[in-house]
């Protein structure tokens, strides 16, 4: 199946929970409204002529400019992206959706963005959401055991968020 | 009822188990690396395994947004230590395939014999670490006195013998030096005998059969559901091997080879013949047919590097000279998943048109190995954890990168 097809089943489906896709790119994706995604992802995975059975990686992507100059000149606005890939064992068939998340809850700032989990639907994702919530601070609602994986339980921050700076000390141990 | 000491059965069921906490790691010796497994156990019954990783993090992604491609190969040696080459080339197709740079031939067999080799020689260590967990301690060093020969043979193609960084985005940093090819047929061949001794030493061997054949045993549903790959994933019989199903970019680089994914079908693995049958305790999913995909898929890299050595000889032109260390990467995202020893291995990069990428993301195959060992663990004995954990064949570098 192509891309186009498996927008066209999509959108079919959900209707505006299809937010927009982009074919061009060397792996097209699908974007999918925040609570659209675990209606989308069952669907993808139950539905014999996709059967979506295995989830490659759930990870996220930070779009901020640090530097004031870069960021009056971007073109998109501050936000992360949630990226799923997914992958059908049956049919051997490759699919990635994308979900735009603001970086804020509500613009305030520490406030981490809410995100419904789909741990329920692939195991997967429940290591995968955790190393997202740690180092990338996206809260998935429903998750049985969001805690930190890679970083220590105590740590401040998520590291892979591009405002993120090193602390001083941690423990006694010097940092920067 | 009061118990008498007349009749000792009754002191025994008098016994009271309390629920105990266990604490596994991290500096374990059957850990594999630094791996804290916390168990609740009752008795000798594991109730619960809850693992604790992260002792290796050092955020490689961050990094990997502060440096171009080239510049990031060293850091994909350094996750998965053992498998150096394929972490290499896994890193190089992603890249490579967000340029849509395609390798010259000669590159292309070049690459398939390097990665092979690699396979081989992290298979040894998983199989003599293997005996280890389960406290055999002579496979170890039959397994590292091969091992040793293939490393001596990479250190000679690119200068160092386990962080290499020598497959790149483009191509390889060197060609292959001359009498390379010969000397690596050379091993082969006389490797290819003492295949025979490991078996003998752990595969049929009644001690380890005991220790391996029906424990952990997972479902090829279980497989799928939990992102498993590799050889654990095919030790549950599931027919998966992406240099068979995966992207074209990656198959694209087998084209030509003639191989069969290892895995269960009838109850007889492709090639089995030449070695022992399957004991009777073996259950397809558990400990020990994961190692023995292992095993027969080192026989099956001996077979693609000889291919490999034959088409390499033939082929003419460049090996594939590595990219310009600051390349322009176009604007974009590509995923790419490889075939490492372990499992599938994936890379991710978003670029948005310089040379260093916007986001790096490596996607462990150990990482998504080792979350099957909580429900795989339930219900077993303390001393069938290691031998659970093992079987999985995890390098703690490329879980915590």
């Amino acid at each position: 199946m192509s891309g186009q097809a498996f927008v066209d089943q999509l959108k079919q489906k959900f209707g505006d929970k299809i937010t927009g896709a982009n074919l061009e790119n060397v792996d097209p994706w699908i974007e999918v409204t925040p609570d659209g995604i675990v209606d989308v992802c069952q669907y993808l995975r139950d539905e014999p002529s996709l059967a979506f059975d295995y989830l490659n990686s759930v990870t996220a992507v930070d779009y901020l400019h640090t530097d004031e100059k870069k960021a009056a000149k971007s073109e998109w606005q501050p936000h992360l992206e949630v990226v799923y890939h997914l992958f059908s064992m049956q049919h051997k068939h490759s699919l990635v959706l994308k979900v735009m998340l603001p970086r804020w809850q509500n613009e305030e700032v520490g406030k981490l963005p809410q995100l419904a989990t789909v741990s329920h639907i692939w195991q997967t994702a429940d290591w995968h959401e955790r190393e997202l919530y740690d180092l990338l601070g996206v809260e998935f609602i429903d998750h049985p055991n969001l805690r930190r994986i890679l970083c220590p339980e105590d740590w401040v921050g998520h590291p892979l968020r591009k405002d993120y700076e090193m602390p001083l000390e941690y423990h006694g141990i010097r940092g920067r | 009822m009061t118990a008498t000491i007349d009749d000792p059965r009754v002191i025994e069921f008098d016994v009271r188990t309390d629920e105990m906490l266990v604490n596994m790691g991290p500096q374990h010796p059957s850990t594999h690396g630094v791996l804290r497994l916390v168990l609740r156990t009752d008795g000798e019954i594991v109730s619960e395994v809850t693992p604790h990783i992260g002792y290796l993090h050092r955020c490689a992604e961050k990094i990997g947004e502060n440096l171009t491609p080239r510049q990031w190969i060293p850091y994909t040696d350094r996750m998965d230590y053992l498998a150096g080459m394929n972490m290499n080339l896994g890193w190089s197709l992603a890249v490579e395939k967000l340029m849509k740079y395609e390798p010259p031939e000669k590159g292309r067999h070049l690459r398939v014999i390097i990665s092979e080799m690699g396979r081989i020689a992290s298979h040894l260590v998983g199989m003599g670490a293997y005996g280890l967990d389960l406290g055999t301690f002579s496979p170890f060093l039959y397994a590292f006195r091969e091992r040793e020969k293939i490393l001596d043979l990479f250190e000679e193609a690119c200068g160092a013998r386990l962080t290499y960084s020598y497959l790149t985005v483009g191509g390889a940093t060197a060609d292959l030096p001359p009498g390379w090819l010969h000397k690596c047929s050379a091993f082969l061949d006389q490797f290819e005998p003492l295949i025979a001794e490991y078996h003998t030493l752990l595969t049929t061997n009644a001690i380890f059969v005991k220790r391996a054949a029906g424990i952990g045993i997972m479902s090829p549903e279980m497989a799928i559901d939990y992102g498993t790959s590799g050889p654990v994933l095919r030790g549950s019989g599931v027919d998966h091997d992406l240099r068979r199903d995966g992207e074209e970019i990656y198959t694209a680089m087998y084209d030509g080879y003639a191989f069969e994914v290892i895995v269960e079908k009838n109850g007889h693995y492709p090639k089995d013949h030449i070695y022992p049958q399957i004991p009777s305790e073996a259950v397809l999913g558990d400990c020990w047919h994961r190692f023995y995909v292992r095993m027969l898929e080192v026989i099956q890299a001996i077979d693609l590097v000889r291919q490999g050595i034959e088409y390499y000889s033939t082929a003419t032109g460049s090996y594939g000279e590595p990219v310009k260390l600051n390349q322009k990467l176009p604007v974009g995202e590509a995923y790419l998943e490889t075939e490492a020893p372990r499992g599938q291995m994936g890379f991710y990069l978003v670029s948005d048109g310089s040379p260093i990428p916007w986001r790096v993301r490596a996607r462990s195959s150990s990482f998504c190995n080792l979350s099957v060992t909580g429900p795989l663990c339930a219900g077993c004995l303390i001393a069938d954890v290691p031998a659970i954990v093992g079987s999985l064949d995890i390098v703690m570098g490329e879980i915590d990168r």
